[in-house]
């Protein structure tokens, strides 16, 4: 089913001690004269947190800078939608945090499958983060004395997390859209909403554009530059119910991937515990809410299988507040692996509540009477006015009911310590690379990568690339050029001819079975092949009979979405394959074959140690597997224990 | 529950544009009002027709990317709720539901319920920032900001961009949403150097865009899924009038 290639080495991390590398790596990166910068062009593909930070940093270097988003705005990225907040090691609760801590925590929370020099340099620059969005106005929440206020997340036994109300991302991401907004003011970011990037245009071996399509008028165009910034986010939505945006895909990254950048960890995606319950078949994605509800928020389910009673006519002795009674020491604050596949645990055994059985409680009756109303509105109060709108019911009045849903891929395009991919002048940031989250992501570390990327790590490392020169002008009908554009005008037509009968929706729900049922929280081999089996027929019937109404001119959803899903579903396989070849369960992937006697995930670090990045041979083809090795010189792999 | 949708359906900018009928079966409560729409769609997928256009993304309220007229009212009958988050129990079985785009001068329709916004952004390209370059910030606690003036400075922040407030206004005016920005910003101490020129910016390329004035009507605040106060209106006029009063030219 594949084959193992030429192994990785972990390109351009710096040697010496893991607190000195990024010092190090600024200092050897080659500087681009203020006067040269204004000469050289970079494209910037998203506008999320990763892509609107680094789009407008560079461009205040002086960069030519091109961004591009599908939305019909770079404040609609979705990063806006991240809810819970942002850590940092400031030590402002002054209760025993430091940037070591914040590393430490991360790795082992990673289940020790990210780098150790990516992370450490990601707790470094946390703090500076803070900094410069409080610089920008981002309201962050404060205390009476009028400095900031944290709170504990996940996984975490300190108060790390900055927060804007239940609206971090969205307060974090209009900071950067603020900052590129001055710049495209200013003529040093031109900006390109409703355009999607559809293929990479690789000349001489490097990254020197993109095919775009112009979303509103249908033209296809390519679009040159000296290098190429991938900031597209996870893909997620290849499970099609997830809290993803609707509009969230996977082709930026698909199509650099065919054109030969590596794919990492595909199989790792992160599940998080506390979603709104599917209400039906109709349902067209998910809702997160914020894990920060598990602070104060209990989560229980009725010791008897099958209890009907109305949650509020079940006494204290008839619950089972399973997190406190399994994981003491964190209780409900497990990370999200824990606490995802302990609801589905107790679910699978006939505990669950709501609709279907597929809901566990999460209870605010104790902080009620503990903190009042008014207190837990002020915390939560966003929150629990989302739940209602959606559910129709009062998480006041009667707990919320809340299951695992797909949210956050950790696998992504690989990339060395400078972000860049295996194609010279591609780099990719945030979630869209593999980097930093190992197998599991705790809360609030999202936007941290996204941050640190895009504001401090590639404006040094892009520059340093950009340094490195010569970047001799590409002619327009070079033929990887023309190529490149008329292979994306031959698959455009291709999907509008097959005419067929069955819409893009009805694949893309039942590739998202497919994946949710054998590539979800719980894998066994024999599912992970079935799998495999069925998607390549389900691949083939969409090619067969697939409708696509309208024209390749002018506005046409049905055709972006077209597009996506024919991505998604080789994507999957890929993801199958990976989630295949890992015979260990950890982070999130649990392989009912590997757990420990207790039925915890059980990692074998000699066998799987390494970060499994994945080379293109062709649609249906066998790929090629290289591996790169994890080093754990400062953190030392242990078997994860939150009880 | 069974619907009659009644759509505005446009082929492109230019082409004219007509209501039409659909009938719509089993909805459930639980749907948002967009589902109906993915679920009208996949059926006129299947018949070989067009699907309905229509703006949307995140579907949880935050993203501001969906936005259209329901019965009259930008968003829908719900009060604070964005179109996504509009479930159909909030309607009565059998009933005509009519759905248009924003209608605005400054907002030309592209397809259907699809129109271009673009001009909220060119608002805030205009000044709604404050000109802090990466790397260079103090330590955060440098600056004390008092939760007062952080709790209001956010309650303005919260504006999601989505133009309701300007397909509600009589006069086609976006004050709310470029008071909201200028007085998150302006409320805080970060944002005080630009505050006055921010001001001046904002409001110009406001009116040169072709949005209508403001005369305090208030329709904005009604439909406004955030629920963003008039008083940031006022607010900011006090910095555009007293803008033309101070001595400013030199800060930016």
């Amino acid at each position: 089913m594949f084959t193992v290639g030429a192994p990785l080495v972990d390109g351009a991390v710096p040697e010496g001690p893991v607190t000195e590398r990024w010092e190090r790596r600024r200092f050897s990166a080659r500087l681009v004269n203020p006067a040269n910068r204004r000469a050289r062009s970079v494209i910037v593909v998203g506008t999320g947190l990763a892509g609107g930070s680094a789009a407008a940093t560079l461009a205040e270097l002086g960069y030519q800078v091109t961004s591009l988003c599908y939305q019909d705005s770079p404040r609609r990225a979705h990063s806006i939608a991240a809810q819970g907040g942002i850590n940092a090691a400031k030590n402002y609760a002054g209760d025993g945090d430091s940037v070591w801590r914040l590393f430490y925590d991360t790795v082992k929370g990673g289940d020790f499958r990210s780098r150790e020099s990516n992370v450490y340099r990601l707790a470094e620059l946390s703090t500076r983060i803070i900094d410069h969005c409080v610089a920008q106005g981002v309201p962050f929440a404060r205390e009476y004395g009028g400095l900031l206020d944290t709170r504990s997340f996940g996984g975490a036994q300190v108060s790390r997390t900055f927060y804007a109300r239940g609206q971090t991302g969205q307060q974090l991401l209009l900071g950067a859209y603020q900052a590129m907004a001055r710049q495209i003011d200013a003529g040093r970011i031109t900006m390109l909403p409703r355009t999607e990037m559809l293929d990479l245009v690789v000349v001489e071996g490097k990254a020197r554009g993109v095919v775009v399509r112009d979303l509103v008028s249908g033209e296809v165009s390519v679009l040159l530059a000296d290098a190429v910034v991938l900031a597209t986010g996870g893909y997620g939505n290849a499970f099609f119910l997830s809290t993803n945006a609707k509009g969230c895909n996977a082709t930026a990254l698909w199509r650099a991937h065919r054109r030969g950048a590596l794919l990492a960890n595909p199989c790792y995606t992160q599940i998080h515990p506390t979603c709104i319950p599917v209400s039906g078949e109709h349902q067209a994605k998910l809702t997160l809410m914020s894990e920060s509800l598990r602070n104060d928020g209990r989560v229980w389910v009725p010791r008897e299988a099958g209890d009907p009673r109305e949650p509020g006519n079940i006494p204290e002795e008839e619950r089972d507040y399973y997190l406190e009674r399994a994981y003491p020491a964190f209780g409900n604050l497990v990370p999200r692996d824990i606490a995802s596949r302990a609801a589905k645990n107790v679910c699978d055994a006939g505990r669950g509540v709501g609709p279907g059985g597929l809901g566990v409680y999460l209870d605010f009756a104790d902080a009620l009477r503990r903190l009042g109303k008014p207190a837990v509105e002020a915390k939560y109060g966003n929150l629990f006015e989302m739940y209602e709108r959606i559910t129709g019911e009062d998480p006041y009045q009667r707990p919320m009911r809340i299951f695992p849903a797909v949210h956050y891929t950790m696998g992504g395009l690989w990339v060395d310590y400078d972000l860049q991919s295996t194609i010279p002048g591609l780099f990719v940031i945030g979630e869209a690379n593999f980097s930093d989250h190992g197998a599991n992501r705790l809360g609030a570390s999202a936007l941290m990568q996204g941050l640190a990327d895009g504001y401090f790590v590639l404006p040094t490392t892009l520059g340093d690339y950009l340094a490195r020169g010569p970047f001799p002008e590409v002619e327009r009908d070079h033929p990887d050029v023309v190529a490149t554009a008329s292979a994306v005008e031959r698959r455009l037509t291709a999907l509008l001819d097959v005419k067929g009968t069955r819409s893009v929706d009805s694949f893309h729900r039942e590739l998202g079975h497919l994946l949710w049922d054998h590539c979800g929280m719980e894998r066994t081999e024999s599912g992970l092949r079935k799998a495999l089996e069925h998607i390549p027929q389900l691949r083939a019937e969409f090619w067969r009979s697939v409708m696509v109404p309208g024209t390749a001119e002018g506005l046409n959803p049905s055709l972006e979405k077209a597009g996506r899903v024919a991505d998604f579903l080789e994507l999957a396989e890929l993801m199958c394959l990976d989630a295949l070849h890992r015979e260990e369960s950890c982070g999130g992937h649990f392989r009912a074959e590997s757990q420990t006697g207790e039925g915890e995930a059980l990692r074998d670090d000699d066998r799987f140690g390494y970060v499994a990045a994945w080379e293109f041979t062709g649609t249906g083809e066998p790929p090629v597997l290289h591996k790169e090795t994890l080093a754990f010189d400062n953190v030392r792999p242990s078997q994860r224990n939150y009880k | 529950m069974r619907f009659t949708v009644r759509v505005w359906r446009q082929r492109e900018e230019n082409s004219r544009g007509a209501l039409v009928d659909y009938a719509v079966e089993d909805v459930s409560p639980d749907m948002s009002l967009l589902e109906v729409l993915d679920q009208l769609n996949e059926r006129l997928t299947s018949e070989g027709e067009e699907p309905v256009a229509f703006d949307h993304d995140c579907r949880e309220g935050i993203c501001g990317m969906c936005g259209m007229m329901i019965n009259g009212v930008a968003h829908g009958p719900q009060r604070a709720t964005t179109a996504c988050q509009l479930h159909m129990r909030h309607f009565t079985d059998g009933q005509t539901i009519t759905i248009e785009p924003w209608r605005s001068s400054a907002f030309p329709v592209l397809k259907d319920l699809v129109v271009d916004r673009s001009a909220l952004d060119h608002i805030i390209e205009a000044g709604g920032y404050i000109s802090a370059q990466a790397g260079a910030a103090p330590d955060a606690h440098a600056m004390p900001v008092p939760k007062r003036d952080a709790d209001r400075a956010f309650a303005a922040a919260a504006c999601i961009g989505c133009g309701a407030c300007v397909a509600a206004c009589p006069n086609g005016s976006a004050m709310l949403f470029t008071s909201a920005k200028a007085t998150h910003l302006g409320l805080l101490p970060q944002g005080q150097p630009q505050r006055y020129t921010r001001a001046e910016n904002m409001i110009a390329a406001h009116d040169d865009l072709g949005f209508g004035g403001c005369t305090n009507t208030g329709e904005c605040t009604q439909v406004c899924p955030k629920g963003i106060p008039l008083e940031t209106i006022a607010r900011f006029n006090a910095d555009v009038l007293s803008s033309a009063l101070r001595d400013h030219r030199d800060e930016d």
